[in-house]
């Protein structure tokens, strides 16, 4: 599928496309970067909804800082999207408030 | 378990510790160097050897420069612990860490901190809402991904990353729908008195120069002087508005890109209770050090680059070599000259980009801890009752206390209750970080 994105790969680079699911639905990202800037680029707009108020985030620092971007990858919760580099077959989810102690969230 | 053993641990493979490690391995130190990305460059060279030409082009010389010292520190002979996680390090130098989803640990004769610097919070009304980030991010986006914005994009603040950040979108094609300058006359007219001195370092100025007139020459929408800063949008950005000396104005945007200054990233440093100054001209915290980037009553720790004080890449390769020299016991003097001439024109820079007090320290409903979204009402309201710092303000409202432990609102709260008590940040002090600093699981403390 394909979502409008905030962002476009410039025309220097042609990267190769890996498969994952994100929140169920297969997307087609970059491979060679992380999985927030792979999300990004396929236009995800939601990272994860926050403990507090339940709001919307997404990505802020993209550099470790604000763990804005947290996602479930593979049934761990709570990963920092920007610092995990995409791999193909990746099952992304949203991180919906708080992780549970059973994983997941 | 048993950790292993390291002459010189550096932590942190930018501008400082790629300089560090080349240093110390001259002199036959074992080096070891961890650092969180998957190739060595920092976020100011990030993925400096694997760009393309065209890449190269648009991120500018500056950039490309870094090719040759990540080279160097390729063949220095120092082991480099790619994608590795350090969450404690200890006074006695223990460090711990995680690489390849496993615990790791590592005894170090002497530790260079070479984290770095962050970007200075923004806390407008807003700044949570997706489709709000910092320029950083934006540049990060275009150096490891070759991102760049496809939607109306406004950058928004004042300082020398934003304007490089405005030339290379220039340069990729990217339409940029307004630069909002948070910088004042006013701020000129402070910032001129240091020209002079900064003209010391003239090719700095230069290339600042040269990058205002390739933004102007681009015809792209220029707000100077902007106040009252706020993004507007229900479930994501979709406009930015602001007054300018001309009246008020409104901006759509599908992205705002923030930024008004780096501060050092002292999250390390703050764990091993180092002794912090505030340091009222770059309005940021510094670990005391000495010349020689020697942690004050920290037996062989030092500190490097802009995680020692806001000095730029240049200026930060030169800072850790100094620390490598010293961590080696070998003369520092040369080096140390070099380092005065690169860091002539941050005065100048430092009072002309100072941000702007509204724009640091909020009022009303904006969120000052992203985490936990406490706003600046609830800050002030606990300060009005009696709370004396950052550290109760944890007790009374967990601000601070999630996920990002602090990173992100920490230095906000601090000028905020100083604001508020009529007091001086060095007086309010800074929220007490404790290991770890770096997300870890219990099955990971389980394989030690």
């Amino acid at each position: 599928m394909t979502l409008t994105s905030r962002f476009t790969v410039i025309s220097d680079t042609a990267p190769a496309l890996v498969p994952v699911t994100f929140e169920g639905r297969p997307l087609d990202v970059p491979a060679g970067t992380s999985v927030a800037a792979a999300l990004l680029s396929a236009g995800v707009e939601q990272f994860r909804t926050t403990p507090v108020s339940g709001a919307s985030r997404a990505p802020f620092c993209m550099m470790g800082v604000c763990f804005d971007c947290l996602v479930e990858i593979d049934g761990v919760p709570n990963r920092q999207s920007c610092m995990v580099p995409v791999r193909p077959a990746m099952v992304i989810r949203i991180q919906r408030g708080a992780r549970t102690l059973e994983g997941g969230s | 378990m048993t950790a292993a053993h390291t002459d010189v641990a550096i932590i942190g493979a930018g501008p400082a510790g790629m300089s560090a490690a080349i240093a110390a391995r001259e002199h036959g130190m074992s080096v070891t160097v961890l650092d969180e990305q998957a190739a060595a460059g920092g976020q100011i060279w990030r993925g400096v050897l694997a760009a393309p030409k065209e890449r190269m082009r648009i991120l500018g010389e500056d950039y490309a420069a870094g090719a040759q010292v990540a080279q160097a520190f390729g063949t220095c002979g120092a082991r480099h612990l790619r994608g590795a996680a350090v969450w404690q390090v200890t006074r006695e130098r223990l460090i711990s860490y995680l690489h390849d989803g496993a615990h790791h640990e590592l005894q170090a004769g002497k530790v260079i901190v070479c984290t770095g610097a962050m970007e200075r919070p923004f806390p407008i009304p807003g700044w949570t809402l997706p489709g709000v980030m910092t320029a950083g991010a934006g540049q990060i986006l275009l150096k490891s991904a070759g991102l760049a914005p496809q939607v109306p994009v406004v950058l928004a603040g004042c300082g020398p990353l934003l304007l490089l950040l405005a030339a290379q979108y220039l340069r990729a094609g990217v339409h940029i729908a307004a630069v909002v300058d948070t910088t004042r006359p006013a701020d000129w007219r402070r910032a001129l008195p240091l020209l002079p001195q900064a003209l010391r370092d003239w090719r700095l100025l230069a290339k600042g120069r040269g990058l205002l007139r390739e933004l102007r020459a681009s015809g792209t929408a220029i707000y100077t002087g902007a106040t009252a800063l706020a993004i507007e949008g229900e479930h994501q950005a979709a406009a930015i508005r602001f007054d300018t000396p001309q009246g008020p104005r409104h901006v759509e945007a599908g992205l705002v890109l923030l930024h008004h200054g780096i501060i050092p990233n002292t999250q390390l440093t703050r764990s091993l209770q180092a002794e912090h100054d505030w340091d009222e001209t770059q309005l940021c915290w510094h670990p005391r050090a000495s010349a020689q980037g020697a942690l004050a009553d920290m037996e062989g720790f030092y500190v490097a680059g802009d995680s020692a004080r806001i000095m730029g890449a240049a200026a930060s390769a030169v800072s850790g070599r100094i620390c490598g020299l010293a961590a080696a016991g070998a003369p520092t003097e040369s080096a140390q000259l070099q380092l005065a001439k690169l860091c002539a024109a941050r005065p100048f820079l430092d009072r002309l980009y100072r941000p702007q007090d509204a724009l640091r320290i909020p009022q009303g409903d904006t969120i000052v801890c992203r985490c936990e979204e406490i706003t600046a009402r609830e800050i002030r309201g606990h300060v009005a009752n009696g709370c004396a710092g950052p550290n109760q303000l944890k007790s009374f409202t967990r601000c601070g206390m999630g996920p990002c432990q602090g990173r992100q609102c920490g230095i906000t709260v601090s000028e905020l209750i100083a604001q508020e008590r009529s007091l001086s940040p060095a007086v309010i002090g800074y929220q007490r970080v404790r290991a770890p600093i770096k997300p870890v699981s219990v099955g990971e403390l389980a394989g030690l």
